[in-house]
């Protein structure tokens, strides 16, 4: 490790349990903006054990606001982890058998580099001089934690959402590194729709004085409403009609009647202010600009002559996308539309469509179905590659 | 691996589709329902099977197990696939209830070199008299379906099916008409009139 001036303070990360690194030391990672990003921590988290030849990597790639605390009590929230149900041992993911890995994404604000870390050029918190991040940006980090882990390949790579930008990326940039790959509720390029929700949520971070243009670290402040509004603008969008219905209705919360006031009257909207409130908590204002902002940049097939095909021709690896029926931000259409640019190049892909009244958040909810196929595309997948069965030896 | 008791498990016509395909080669099953055939061929002929599939059931069975099956409308999804992508295309059972059977046959011979289609063949003596006799539409065992709700809108006999062929140039490598549960085989070839008559199924290997 080189000894660094300074600039090893990453406010108030250091105290995260997990794994932190630092990469670009030798070499500056490039990013896409143009800008160079060097000597930079990356913080991760692992589940199970690295076998011998290193064939049992699974990399998960968390979404917008999840980070590495993917099977584990969390240690801000002291909620279970996001996938805590899929990843550990015995089940989905089984920890048993892979060697799960997951960073916190570029750009986030759970120990990796990002606008609340400090820029060693000045000594004080990056804000918005920290240079604007991509969906590859993110995925050649991971690359980077993998080649210093000294990991050539995985056998799959997951995620839902953002996450699920990350895999297609993964496939694309890396297709000899990737065995399997599992995108979740994604897209290949974000929509108009989408980048309008974000832009919204962006609008209200900035709208917050506290924001200070974007320099409230600094100043000793925090966003918090704005934040929080966008949090609760986000969350709708994760959410479809009916699982707000059923959930909520036109239920009033604590009382009896309507108030003639705009307190919070109905549940649905205390809900969403509880979602909003600790949501700030846990997340860094500026963190969340860059992050949609990388959202609303990935538009997988650019790079490719605009034919998302191109981006997948010749892919030796196996697919398994997936969808949920009541999911309006990333719809069972736009991931159809990553099948058939794999269909076009006669790649190995499966294709599920699970029926779910969750909307979007349906990924990371206990849906049996989704879990049940999704075991079963894991373990043909480790089948062929020779890794052992589940409860069994290799065959 | 499968034992002998699972290798009879499949469909008796199934086992004549797995007979026509060669070890270790690309397949694509149109319609490929819960992946019976498509388990059998990847296990047994090692092939690298793929499948196409309307129902979420259908679907979720096949990539339980393994397979690699996409959830999509044979009808629309063929178009997707590039030249020559398969060694064969497969599509079982599931002709006469295409919207376009014509389009779906020419994609096939497209994107696979070779196609194999069985159908049931409306022709057989059984639907002739059910018709003659009864003046209704034919409701059976294996056409089980009333016929407002069947999904079998495009129904033929083994004479349309070979005169649609000639139509359009392809080439039927081998023709069986199959009856009584696929115990009795005719080559269609050889007898089309009595297989027209006699055959409960027809199953076709086709080449453009």
């Amino acid at each position: 490790m080189t000894a660094t001036t300074g600039e090893n303070n990453i406010v108030k990360d250091d105290d995260l349990p997990g794994h932190s690194v630092r990469l670009g030391i030798d070499e500056p990672l490039r990013l896409d903006c143009g800008a160079d990003l060097q000597n930079f921590p990356v913080a991760y988290q692992t589940y199970g054990t690295l076998n011998e030849d290193k064939s049992n990597v699974i990399v998960v790639c968390h979404a917008l606001t999840g980070d590495q605390f993917v099977a584990e009590t969390h240690p801000l929230t002291g909620k279970e982890g996001w996938w805590d149900h899929i990843v550990g041992s015995g089940k989905t993911i089984d920890t048993d058998r892979f060697f799960v890995i997951c960073s916190n994404i570029l750009g986030g604000c759970m120990g990796t580099v990002g606008p609340k870390s400090i820029n060693p050029a000045t000594g004080k918190p990056w804000g918005l001089d920290f240079p604007v991040i991509t969906v590859r940006d993110m995925v050649n980090v991971q690359a980077m934690l993998l080649d210093h882990l000294g990991i050539d390949d995985v056998f799959a790579v997951l995620g839902g959402s953002m996450g699920g930008m990350q895999v297609l990326q993964w496939a694309a940039s890396f297709p000899d590194r990737v065995f399997a790959a599992v995108p979740i509720a994604t897209a290949a390029r974000h929509s108009s729709q989408n980048i309008a929700f974000h832009e919204v949520g962006r609008q209200a971070i900035m709208a917050d004085l506290d924001w200070c243009g974007g320099d409230y670290l600094a100043q000793g402040k925090n966003p918090n409403r704005g934040l929080s509004v966008a949090r609760m603008t986000a969350h709708i969008t994760y959410m479809s009609e009916s699982a707000l219905h059923r959930k909520f209705g036109r239920r009033l919360q604590d009382r009896k009647e309507i108030t003639y006031g705009f307190e919070a009257d109905f549940q649905v909207e205390s809900y969403l202010r509880h979602q909003g409130i600790t949501f700030v908590d846990r997340f860094d204002a500026n963190s969340y600009l860059y992050t949609t902002r990388a959202m609303d940049y990935f538009d997988l097939a650019s790079d490719y002559d605009d034919n998302l095909a191109n981006a997948f021709k010749d892919t030796p690896t196996r697919f398994c996308v997936f969808s949920f029926t009541s999911d309006w931000l990333f719809p069972t259409d736009a991931n159809r539309e990553i099948v058939h640019a794999l269909n076009a190049v006669a790649a190995n892909v499966s294709f599920a469509e699970i029926k779910s009244d969750n909307g979007h958040d349906a990924f990371l909810l206990d849906e049996q179905e989704f879990i049940r196929v999704l075991g079963g595309f894991i373990d043909g997948a480790a089948r062929h590659r020779g890794l052992p069965s589940r409860g069994g030896d290799a065959s | 691996m499968m034992k002998e008791n699972q290798r009879k498990a499949i469909r008796v016509d199934l086992q004549f589709i797995a007979r026509m395909i060669e070890p270790g080669s690309r397949l694509l099953d149109v319609g490929c329902g819960r992946g019976a055939l498509l388990e059998y061929l990847v296990n047994e002929k090692q092939v690298d099977g793929r499948g196409i599939e309307l129902s979420t059931e259908g679907v979720n069975a096949c990539v339980i197990r393994g397979l690699s099956v996409i959830q999509g409308d044979a009808n629309t999804d063929l178009k997707n696939y590039p030249d020559d992508a398969f060694d064969y295309v497969v599509l079982s059972q599931t002709l006469q209830a295409m919207t376009a059977p014509k389009e779906a046959l020419e994609q096939m011979l497209r994107i696979g070199k070779r196609a194999i289609v069985s159908f049931p063949n409306f022709a057989h003596w059984r639907i002739r008299l059910h018709l003659l006799l009864k003046g209704r539409m034919p409701v059976s065992e294996t056409l089980p379906d009333q016929w407002y709700d069947t999904p079998n809108i495009h129904f033929c006999t083994i004479k349309d099916f070979t005169e649609l062929c000639r139509e359009m140039g392809i080439t039927a490598e081998r023709a069986m008409a199959l009856s009584q549960g696929a115990d009795s085989v005719q080559r269609i070839d050889l007898s089309p009139l009595l297989s027209n008559l006699m055959g409960e199924q027809a199953l076709f290997l086709l080449k453009k």
